[in-house]
């Protein structure tokens, strides 16, 4: 993975003394709270429900065993003795103090990690696949391009007050994991017949209260010129995108006003101009930061192992989390291993200071101290051999991190919802526990099959529930909490979103109407068919005269909102 | 230079070779009288933001515009384009700089003139903190346009910009009446070698040094 030169270790040591200023003169009463928020939301800091809330910055995804150590220690001396992976990929901490967050910020540079431009209206966090770099569909590895818009979006002067916030995401498969397609910017590698490498540039996707889909503004964009044309894009976003309202101040916004086709004239006209400047990536310069992501020295191995097979035979257990959590890799005698942070009874992405701390050893021990974190808030271990997956099972059980559910029902993408962030309008945890305690049943879940089921507490969207294959939104109504439902949404090469069922529930009645849900598909499915694919057969029309056979259309409800 | 001055008598910062100091402002800063202020709502809340493209003012009102017919003067955009021709024999002078609000644009201005360089002073007004329109106006005016003379960052000026000023082209900071120009010296130096092209030095961090890879 990338390890920091004296230049990037600099650019964090002078941010957290920048911060540690900042926060002083906060503190000491020379900034107002007004002041002080857009420099703490450019470095992760949001004012939440009941204390500040720190998200950590992990770019791409990207993690080695000592700084997973270094986020178990500070779960401990700051924190609860928790922190919660985000659906950026990023860790978050709920119940740091303020004035302690200069002395988190100097930690985590002494493990090169920061909390820059995690939160606010700058370009953010690029994501990229959980797999990149060892997934068998891998057409390019999207890291090295992804550490080189992590550098140039650090600070970038001119884009560092946007209208809103700004995300970009990078994927180098055929089969996207990414969901290039909602986000700001989205970037698909791909190479043509001739072998040059291209990126089919997305534009003006993202959810929030306005969920839309990208648009294509650049079909075949030659990778040197991958900066200057964001910046170009950036540009003209920054200069005409709205400002006046909070709500209509995504790129996406602005995308659809002016139509794709006058966008890209707009932004081709800045393009012209810098396009051969100096922000050309150069050859050599991507092959410096490539050599940070080559290979770890794999053995040379049998892909099958007959200890491997045996257990599998022998232990239903062991077979399921194999069936579920454990995944293809391009090098031979090798798999991706997925540890699930969705265990029932626990908010869904949180992790303990010792749960970490045995994340890091087994990263050590059998995948060459590198792990990723994923936008569906779990944790891979990128290389273990098939020899060892036993092992890591048993120590991930005993750990609480082997739950066999990755991609069923239960692996609920959930932001923190009502229990904690400010802005939200409903409770989302303890939904997700009531659908993990309905489908608790490992067998059924394994007969459901492959469910994305996604919440979210209010229209910013975190949860992603727009493209989840079941989606739940709390609304506010009057003052309570009500919640949404959607199916038919989808992420990946097909992505769709979801469709409005109808009328709103309370929290009580949402786990049965998933039930219901999903007896229709149950009922309904061609072998091969998952709930997705019976869902857009069918439409909604089945689904919805099912959840509402016994309700009177004049009961009391939330309106559908 | 004779013209560098107390921390109390000015709240103007210019850049001499990079380098941050105090000086004294010589230039009146000409604003529109404004007849009443109105308020505006979307989505419930006071609208904080004028549209890139918004009219700043109404004829009445720059027909109103008091311009001092004495020493340097700083007008706004929307009276320059107005009343440029009363102004004419001032600017050969080199006594008549023109400020623009982050929602006007800079092509307004450069279409305005025969020579962008006439200027000796542009200023780009942020009512805001959080405007970053202000930087893609100092990027343009220095890299499209050609613009050579003072760019001077008037409103809500903080310290906590100007590193991102510099970086975008201004080399004048007028730092807001309530605040230390003394303090906000220090945050001119907030990093030392950042990683983009920028306009203050056009060369990416992989152009400027040899980067290895360490171990």
């Amino acid at each position: 993975m990338y390890r920091y030169d004296q230049y990037d270790q600099q650019i964090v040591n002078e941010r957290v003394a920048q911060f540690r200023d900042q926060t002083r003169r906060f503190l000491a009463g020379e900034l107002t709270g007004d002041e002080y928020k857009p420099l703490r939301l450019q470095n992760g800091l949001y004012i939440q429900r009941y204390a500040p809330m720190l998200r950590v910055a992990v770019p791409y995804g990207l993690l080695n065993a000592t700084q997973v150590r270094k986020l178990a220690h500070i779960a401990r001396k700051y924190d609860r003795g928790y922190a919660h992976v985000s659906t950026r990929q990023n860790f978050q901490y709920n119940w740091p103090e303020l004035k302690d967050v200069p002395d988190i910020l100097e930690e985590l540079a002494s493990v090169e990690m920061h909390a820059i431009q995690t939160s606010g209206n700058c370009i953010r966090n690029t994501t990229t696949d959980q797999f990149a770099g060892i997934a068998p569909d891998e057409v390019f590895d999207p890291r090295p391009l992804a550490e080189i818009i992590r550098q140039w979006s650090t600070f970038h002067p001119e884009f560092a007050l946007l209208p809103r916030k700004f995300k970009i995401a990078v994927s180098g498969t055929k089969d996207d994991r990414a969901v290039v397609q909602m986000h700001d910017i989205g970037l698909e590698f791909y190479r043509d017949a001739a072998g040059s490498l291209l990126a089919k540039v997305w534009v003006g996707g993202g959810l929030g209260r306005t969920p839309i889909l990208g648009e294509v503004i650049e079909e075949a964009l030659p990778w040197r010129h991958l900066l200057s044309y964001c910046e170009a894009i950036i540009r003209v976003y920054n200069r005409y995108g709205r400002r006046d309202n909070i709500y209509k101040a995504r790129i996406k916004i602005l995308v659809k006003s002016l139509g794709i086709a006058e966008f890209k004239r707009q932004v081709e006209a800045e393009w012209e101009h810098t396009k051969e400047g100096e922000t050309t990536i150069t050859q050599e310069e991507f092959d410096r930061v490539a050599q940070h992501f080559t290979a770890p020295p794999y053995a040379t191995l049998s892909d099958s192992d007959a200890g491997f097979e045996a257990k599998r035979t022998e232990e239903k257990a062991f077979a399921n989390w194999v069936k579920r959590n454990v995944h293809g890799h391009k090098v031979p005698g090798y798999r991706a291993v997925t540890l699930s942070l969705k265990t029932t009874g626990v908010a869904p992405g949180d992790i303990t200071d010792a749960q970490l701390d045995t994340v890091a050893d087994l990263a050590d021990k059998y995948s060459f101290g590198e792990l990723r974190t994923t936008h569906e808030q779990n944790i891979v271990l990128s290389d273990v051999a098939l020899t060892d997956l036993y092992a890591v099972w048993q120590e991930a059980k005993a750990a609480g991190l082997a739950t066999p559910n990755i991609g069923l029902i239960t692996d609920i993408i959930c932001c923190p919802g009502g229990s904690f962030c400010d802005l939200a309008n409903a409770k989302s945890i303890p939904i997700a526990e009531s659908i993990q305690r309905q489908f608790d049943d490992l067998d059924y879940q394994h007969d459901i099959g492959e469910l994305e089921l996604n919440i979210s507490g209010c229209m910013n969207s975190c949860g992603h529930h727009h493209v989840g294959h079941i989606g739940i939104l709390g609304v506010d109504k009057n003052d309570e909490e009500w919640y949404q439902v959607s199916i038919g949404g989808k992420q990946g090469n097909d992505a769709s979103l979801g469709a409005v069922i109808g009328p709103s529930f309370a929290a009580e009645e949402v786990a049965g109407v998933v039930q219901r849900l999903i007896d229709v598909y149950v009922e309904n499915r061609t072998p091969e068919e998952r709930f997705i694919d019976t869902a857009r057969r069918l439409g909604i029309a089945p689904f919805k005269t099912r959840v509402y056979a016994d309700r009177q259309p004049a009961k009391k409800e939330a309106a559908n909102v | 230079m004779s013209d560098v001055v107390s921390a109390n008598a000015s709240n103007l910062i210019k850049l001499k070779d990079g380098v941050g100091q105090i000086v004294a402002d010589d230039w009146t800063w000409v604003r529109i009288p404004k007849a009443t202020e109105e308020v505006k709502k979307q989505a419930g809340k006071v609208v904080l933001f004028k549209l890139t493209g918004d009219a700043t003012a109404t004829a009445e009102e720059i027909a109103a515009t008091d311009i001092p017919a004495q020493g340097r003067v700083l007008v706004p955009l929307a009276v320059w384009l107005a009343r440029k021709d009363e102004l004419a024999a001032r600017v050969a002078a080199r006594e008549v700089g023109v400020w623009v609000e982050t929602h006007e644009l800079v092509e307004d201005l450069v279409a305005s003139v025969h020579d962008i360089n006439a200027l000796p002073l542009i200023a780009i007004h942020v009512e805001r903190f959080a405007d970053g329109r202000i930087y893609s106006a100092g990027a343009l005016l220095r890299t499209r346009y050609g613009y050579r003379n003072e760019l001077r960052a008037l409103g809500d000026v903080l310290r906590d910009q100007l590193f991102f000023f510099k970086r975008t082209g201004f080399d004048a900071f007028l730092i807001r009446a309530d605040r230390s120009a003394e303090d906000a010296l220090a945050s001119l130096k907030d990093f030392s070698d950042p990683y983009q092209a920028a306009v203050d030095d056009k060369r990416p961090l992989w152009r400027r040094h040899v980067r290895s890879v360490t171990a």
